[in-house]
């Protein structure tokens, strides 16, 4: 049994992935700041085989408040084995070009607050020396593109952190994951399918596990992201620049 | 705008799609709506052309079970598969059934499906002991045999048009374990296939017949009768088999008449037709084809037609009426893959517009042959309802208005339960002026 805190434990890819840890009985410690929806994910979790399940509010804004909830998640399960931050808002691209304040908040929200928990739980595991932060970033951090470079810019300094957070923990024993997701499919069946590059938060939630439990310390979700990434960051900028993407 | 079909993969309708992912938040304001589950009804009581689809597999949360009584209670997108994966292990198991398990506890409820044990326990709104409907003007209603009964009993086979079926609590049923035990047996004839279901209702609780629909040989209604109950077996369950699916749409159907003639004599004189003493796991004794995902694919691009009728009365005008329909069918050289024959049992449905009725139940299904095909089913709905019988929406795609206000005289009575900004393809069409 792993004891496990969540942080944006009503996502989508939070929500697919922690029914994985349930259904092996890991213990869980959620945080979100909807509290209907965060009660309705952890009373799904418990039934689903979770160890114990503790529904913890927070709004990611509130950074100041991560030690409070560090300590009552080490608190309510006896010590945190790994976490998965998961956190984030996809950010509106234009409304962020007409308002800085929307700009600050925006990264506030997808670098900075996860990078603030990153570094309150390295300092935690480093002293325990073992545990696992596992940080959903994404391809959109691999190059920034007109259309959504707030968020991307956001999403790089999330990977850059993790990349250099995992070096430090290393010798430590402390495992850092950076995940990678493409394009998630909100649940659909097979009468609507989308193309081929969406991937469902079930299957990302499969690679996140496996990359938690043993696997690469840097995840594209689906697989193929890694060689679409590595094309389009490797377009020179007088074509690059030139594009409508 | 985006288009999709049913399991039946015809007709193909444009819709906008709206997907529902927390069961607080209200309904969007895009009439007309209709929701949208797995998508396993076969024709368009689950479309909506031109309209926007709810789709609600995105509210697959459990909210509470309690493993005394076996009373469960989830969102309404959760699959009845998902439910048999959590309440197993703890000896409970849904209800009612019906061939597959990959569909949603709102759809079940909405087109009131039943199973091989209907003669037993009923159709499974029987087994609905409360839901909430969320209706578009924001009022939300809990539902129950005593609460608002009247919008229980609209909601129960309400084909989705009365609201958004939210959340449930199902009554699930005991059993000792995954396995079933009964037996297999090859009959000759229809009145053959009636003694063994009036033998075996009483002693078994599932009972089913495949009926080969491809030979016009004498006499006509030779199958293969199935039978089982749930058993306390000490042998280990297999491991499950991850499902296989079908990638690929074959240009051209392999389905014609000659592979529907060869698979019929095939499945007829195959071994395990003749099997005194069966051992069945669940699956592949109640959800046969769920170990092949996206199996519908197999007719081709212009997908199938399913036609499901039930014929209520005294067994020897059933007999006729039946003798006459598989006459036809064979007439008309499409044949059926699989035909499927089950005796209702006398339980009353519950839904205003509930399919099962006392009677037999024939299922069949066709490759799209355009107006050869629909002329065949327009000829079956013409037999149905001069034997007082129904058709059953959740597998239409084609019956006229007349038909279905003659099969299901008691329609005018669903109107004002009717949510103003709900709609689907399949009530446009049955519901079109007549005159």
């Amino acid at each position: 049994m792993n004891r496990i805190l969540i942080m944006g434990a009503t996502s989508a890819i939070a929500e697919a992935t922690a029914r994985k840890f349930a259904a092996r009985g890991d213990a869980l410690f959620l945080v979100a700041r909807n509290a209907q929806r965060l009660q309705a994910v952890a009373d799904d979790l418990q039934l689903r085989g979770a160890h114990t399940v503790q529904a913890y509010l927070l709004d990611a804004c509130e950074i100041d408040s991560y030690p409070t909830m560090l300590d009552a998640a080490m608190a309510q399960m006896g010590g945190i084995d790994a976490a998965l931050i998961a956190h984030g808002t996809l950010s509106d691209q234009l409304a962020c070009q007409a308002s800085t304040d929307l700009l600050r908040q925006e990264f506030t929200t997808n670098a900075v607050s996860c990078m603030v928990l990153c570094t309150h739980l390295a300092n935690r595991f480093e002293a325990q020396r073992h545990g696992v932060i596992a940080v959903i970033s994404s391809v959109a951090g691999d190059r920034g593109r007109q259309s959504n470079y707030v968020y991307g810019a956001a999403k790089a300094a999330v990977t850059a952190f993790t990349s250099g957070l995992r070096q430090r923990l290393y010798p430590q024993g402390v495992r850092v994951v950076t995940v990678k997701p493409g394009f998630i499919a909100t649940p659909m069946t097979a009468a609507f399918k989308k193309g081929v590059l969406w991937a469902s938060p079930e299957a990302v939630a499969r690679s996140i596990v496996h990359a938690m439990d043993r696997g690469a310390p840097v995840v594209y979700t689906p697989w193929f992201w890694r060689p679409i990434m590595w094309i389009v960051a490797s377009v020179p900028e007088f074509i690059f620049r030139r594009l409508r993407i | 705008m985006q288009a999709g079909s049913s399991w039946g993969r015809w007709p193909r309708h444009e819709q906008r799609l709206v997907t529902l992912t927390n069961r607080f938040d209200d309904l969007p304001n895009s009439p007309p709506m209709l929701p949208f589950g797995n998508g396993r009804s076969y024709g368009d009581v689950c479309l909506n052309d031109g309209g926007t689809l709810l789709l609600t597999r995105g509210l697959d949360r459990f909210i509470s079970f309690d493993p005394v009584s076996g009373v469960l209670e989830c969102e309404a997108g959760i699959l009845l598969s998902e439910i048999i994966e959590l309440t197993l292990p703890n000896g409970w198991f849904p209800a009612v059934t019906p061939g597959t398990a990959l569909i949603t506890v709102g759809g079940a409820i909405a087109n009131d499906v039943h199973g091989k044990n209907h003669h037993r326990v009923g159709s499974f709104g029987h087994h609905v002991v409360e839901f909430e409907l969320q209706r578009s003007d924001g009022l939300v209603l809990r539902c129950s045999r005593d609460c608002n009964r009247e919008w229980f009993c609209a909601t129960i086979g309400g084909l989705g048009l009365t609201g958004l079926i939210r959340k449930a609590r199902l009554q699930l049923r005991r059993v000792p374990g995954v396995w079933i035990a009964g037996d297999s047996q090859r009959f000759a004839s229809l009145e053959a296939f009636f003694e063994l279901a009036e033998q075996s209702d009483a002693e078994y609780e599932y009972t089913v017949a495949w009926l080969d629909c491809a030979t016009a040989r004498s006499p006509l209604g030779r199958g293969v009768f199935m039978r089982g109950n749930h058993v306390r077996h000490d042998a280990a369950a297999p491991r499950p088999k991850p499902p296989r699916a079908l990638r690929f749409t074959p240009p051209v159907s392999p389905i014609n008449a000659f592979t529907v003639r060869l698979f019929n004599e095939l499945y007829f004189r195959r071994p395990a037709a003749q099997a005194p003493a069966a051992l069945w796991h669940y699956q592949p004794f109640l959800f046969p084809l769920d170990g092949l995902l996206e199996w519908n694919r197999i007719y081709g691009r212009r997908g199938f037609y399913q036609y499901q009728c039930v014929l209520p009365g005294a067994v020897v005008d059933e007999v006729g009426t039946l003798q006459e329909m598989l006459r036809r069918v064979a007439g008309s050289g499409l044949g059926s893959f699989l035909a499927v024959l089950k005796r209702f049992g006398d339980m009353p449905s519950l839904g205003l517009l509930s399919f099962p009725r006392p009677g037999t139940t024939l299922a069949l299904d066709f490759p799209n042959r355009g107006e050869t095909t629909l002329r065949l089913l327009e000829d079956l709905d013409t037999i149905t309802r001069a034997a007082g019988g129904a058709v059953y929406p959740a597998k239409d795609a084609r019956m006229s208005a007349l038909s279905f206000q003659h099969f299901f005289p008691q329609w005018q009575q669903l109107r004002p339960f009717i949510d103003p900004n709900f709609s689907s393809s399949f009530w446009r069409r049955v519901i079109a002026s007549t005159t």
